[in-house]
């Protein structure tokens, strides 16, 4: 664990990275405590630019404070990341580990069906699906969850087919445990390290296309988001840029440190690799 | 590759993509049937465009009183005569409404992808011949920051500088309103329009590929190939255009065609953003109506649009690298 922390904290970006995100949970956790209250109120007059009547970030068309739609967002975009992710990762761990551990034509077939769900615009398959099962967070997570598990499927179907016919794998076939617990106990474990770097990814990619389904207007219409206060101040540009400009910015930086963050996971849980890199000419 | 072998290797290609175009349609068909509610009152919309007449045609139409394999055998059979229902709230066959939008997201996906692929490869194979300086520096920040910046974001920040601040370009449509313009006028008007949402929908693909071009670039110098160029006294320049580049572009075409989706994708947000009167604009309208059969008729018209640029990519590939399997 002490090398691990060595490792990230090595990589100047990733420790910004964990900087932002912290900074971000923090204000999604707080947000009651800052801005108490619904986000939805009408706290001013409308269209207030930055600064006036005590308003930091200004305010909406509805005279609504952006700080506190920003900082209620926050806890949505959070949110929807993480558990989307979860579930992507519940559905691509559990089909590339079938395929990998099974191999022949269960492999074939699941690769199949991993392929088509690559083919498929993604995000067109998304809007669909929100639209259809009317946009609550639920169909928002299930949406996201559905098209972003495949590239788990493969990293997991790969590491599974080289994990497999190992020793220590055969080891506990010829003890006789049971498949269920071969692939649970013995293989799995080792294919965590990627799937922890490709997670962190996966939540940056899911907190994308949730404020891209709520600027479309998909997203739940109760709850506050980031995509929705940019959608909102999209046809009010010209008059009010604040509106439009600071949730951008909050989304870019959370997804920028998850990024980061990715990197510095992958340099450090692969120390080898992140040495070749550094080596480069 | 032998030209003896491509028609079989076509051929299989195109099985290929006919399961899979054949599987989209079969999707969207469970989708109406997946959905809370009467199937009927969903593909006519739900926002109480139906009356009671209308519905009961939709029902007969998609014999949605017989059991699903003939419902499933009727969407079908309507799809692959391309008849992908109609918009009653528009008054138009949906794929009527489809081929009317098809050349705008055209010209606007082909030109941003053009745009991303030419000065994509042309920063990254910079990047990597000059590895280590600010060039390289640059480019890696600049992919990292257009990773993490939303699509429709970006476009919005472009509409701010270029036409509120500077006033340099509109911000909204596919041609001026009001002026009576004829040929090169016009073409030129149009190319005015598409150069922010162009700019938008293709800016984050450039950093894609300079990152791809550069990370593969170094991979080929390190070869041994190239190494006996060198040794051959082959020009640097040539080296780079010849040896490196070229094998450097494989993984870039297989690339782009995995991305294909992606692009689309992204143009729906770029469409609303611009009011750009392409496919993606007419889904945002849709979705504002709830009118889901022109939804349905996008994603299988997107869907189809994505097959149809994999076989290109396929195609291409296998002309360019003499290597490729033509199994499968």
């Amino acid at each position: 664990m002490r090398i691990f922390w060595r490792n990230f904290s090595r990589n100047r970006g990733a420790v910004f990275g964990m900087v932002i995100l912290v900074g971000v949970a923090m204000l999604a956790l707080l947000a009651p405590v800052i801005f108490p209250g619904s986000p939805w109120d009408m706290v001013g007059a409308p269209f207030m630019p930055p600064g006036e009547m005590g308003l930091l970030l200004g305010s909406d068309s509805l005279g609504r404070d952006v700080a506190a739609g920003i900082a209620h967002g926050a806890r949505v975009s959070l949110l929807v990341g993480a558990v989307s992710t979860a579930a992507a990762l519940l559905i691509g761990v559990t089909l590339g580990a079938v395929a990998g551990y099974f191999g022949g034509i269960v492999d074939d077939l699941v690769m199949r069906f991993t392929e088509f769900f690559q083919t498929i615009p993604s995000f067109v398959l998304a809007i669909l699906l929100v639209a259809i099962f009317t946009p609550t967070i639920g169909s928002i997570v299930f949406a996201i969850a559905i098209v972003s598990w495949p590239p788990v499927a493969r990293v997991v179907r790969a590491e599974f087919l080289s994990l497999r016919s190992r020793e220590f794998v055969q080891a506990s076939e010829v003890l006789g445990k049971s498949r269920f617990s071969i692939v649970i106990g013995d293989i799995l474990p080792n294919t965590l390290s990627p799937i922890v770097v490709l997670s962190s990814l996966m939540v940056a990619s899911a907190i994308l296309l949730e404020s891209a389904l709520s600027f479309l207007g998909l997203g739940d219409p109760n709850l506050m988001s980031w995509g929705f206060l940019i959608g909102s101040g999209r046809s009010v540009i010209r008059l009010a840029w604040w509106m439009s400009v600071f949730p951008g910015i909050a989304i870019f930086l959370t997804v920028l440190s998850l990024n980061l963050v990715g990197e510095g996971l992958s340099d450090a849980l692969n120390p080898r690799l992140a040495r070749n890199r550094g080596a480069k000419p | 590759m032998e030209v003896s072998k491509l028609p079989a290797y076509l051929a299989a290609r195109l099985v290929k993509a006919a399961i899979v175009v054949l599987a989209i349609v079969i999707c969207n068909f469970f989708l109406i049937h997946a959905a809370p509610g009467d199937p009927a009152s969903i593909i006519a919309g739900q926002s109480g465009a139906a009356d009671a007449k209308f519905l009961e045609q939709l029902r007969a139409q998609f014999g949605l009183d017989q059991p699903l394999y003939v419902q499933l055998w009727l969407y079908l059979k309507g799809v692959l005569t391309l008849d992908l229902g109609f918009s009653h709230r528009q008054q138009m066959p949906v794929s009527t409404l489809l081929w009317e939008r098809l050349p705008a997201t055209l010209l606007l996906t082909g030109s941003a992808f053009v745009f991303a692929l030419v000065v994509g490869v042309s920063m990254g194979a910079l990047a990597a011949k000059r590895v280590g300086t600010w060039w390289d520096s640059i480019i890696t920040v600049l992919a990292l920051v257009f990773y993490a910046t939303p699509l429709f974001w970006v476009g919005l920040m472009l509409v701010l500088l270029f036409s509120v601040a500077l006033e340099w370009l509109p911000s909204f449509g596919m041609a001026s309103v009001g002026v009576e313009l004829s040929g090169f006028q016009a073409a030129l008007d149009v190319g005015r329009h598409l150069i922010l949402p162009g700019l938008t929908l293709g800016l984050f693909y450039v950093a894609v590929y300079a990152r791809l071009t550069r990370a593969t670039m170094l991979e080929v110098a390190d070869q041994d190939f190239v190494r006996t160029a060198r040794a051959k006294g082959v020009p640097e320049g040539r080296i780079q255009r010849r040896h490196v580049l070229r094998n450097a572009l494989l993984p870039i075409i297989t690339f782009a065609g995995i991305q294909a989706g992606q692009v689309i994708g992204g143009s729906i947000l770029v469409e609303t953003v611009f009011a750009w009167p392409g496919i993606g604009r007419l889904a945002f309208d849709a979705l504002l109506a709830r009118d889901y059969q022109v939804l349905m008729g996008v994603f299988f018209c997107t869907s189809v649009m994505v097959v149809i640029f994999n076989l290109l990519t396929d195609l291409l590939y296998a002309i360019v690298d003499p290597r490729v399997e033509m199994a499968g």
